[in-house]
């Protein structure tokens, strides 16, 4: 099973987990993020999200994230799922798993996944509710949580 | 070469993709430019080029990167997934 899936499916967590787990008995730990929408926004009540991205590159976009956190951390199993489309508040976005030895490298491993995700995947949410529909702004603060991991670039 | 729009770009602009000939343009930036003279929906569109970014081949780069070898130019806001 490929580490990256970019779809309009939802997944199910329990069924990932054993999946990347199923056949590495050195395992020692698995971190899972799971991102939601949320309901409320600043704008108001949500009643849609629509993820677009960059068919083309989106997959070899995170397939490059997944490689670089193999790089820095010893992980046993990684797993991302983002997914696209139009989605409702509570629906899952994104799951990102990392499975390692010890609890370390895995927790820090899916942060700096979902880190880079938020600056270097191409993806775009628009939001739309009773009071309208606008594109969500990129916000500076994701940008500062990549750069501690050392990304200069923005 | 084909380029591409995302997100509020593409709605401004109009299309998702189009073929360009970049004329004298050897740069993202100086295509944006470029695009800017012919055509007032780009300029609209770019009019704030600090909003933009841009993969030239499916690799996001920096605006002043050459695109004088690309077969595929996109320009998009800021990501927001995850």
């Amino acid at each position: 099973m490929s580490a990256v899936s970019v779809g309009p499916e939802d997944f199910d967590i329990g069924a990932e987990i054993a999946a990347l787990t199923a056949d590495d008995r050195e395992i020692g730990a698995v971190v899972s993020f799971t991102g939601l929408v949320r309901e409320m926004t600043a704008a108001g009540a949500l009643d849609e999200m629509t993820l677009e991205h960059y068919p083309g590159m989106t997959g070899a976009a995170l397939e490059a994230i997944v490689a670089e956190a193999q790089e820095r951390w010893p992980l046993s199993g990684v797993r991302v799922i983002h997914r696209v489309g139009p989605l409702a508040p509570g629906d899952r976005i994104v799951l990102v798993l990392t499975a390692s030895r010890h609890r370390e490298a895995a927790f820090e491993a899916a942060a700096f996944l979902m880190d880079y995700l938020k600056t270097r995947a191409p993806f775009w949410k628009r939001e739309a509710g009773a009071h309208g529909a606008a594109w969500v702004d990129a916000r500076e603060a994701d940008d500062a949580a990549a750069a501690r991991w050392g990304d200069d670039r923005s | 070469m084909q380029v591409l729009y995302f997100a509020w770009l593409r709605e401004r602009v109009g299309v998702g993709s189009e073929e360009v000939d970049p004329g004298p343009a050897t740069t993202a930036a100086e295509l944006i430019e470029e695009l800017k003279r012919r055509d007032p929906r780009y300029s609209a569109a770019f009019a704030d080029v600090s909003a933009i970014r841009v993969a030239v081949d499916q690799k996001m780069v920096a605006l002043d990167s050459p695109i004088s070898e690309a077969r595929e130019v996109a320009f998009f806001p800021p990501v927001t997934g995850g």
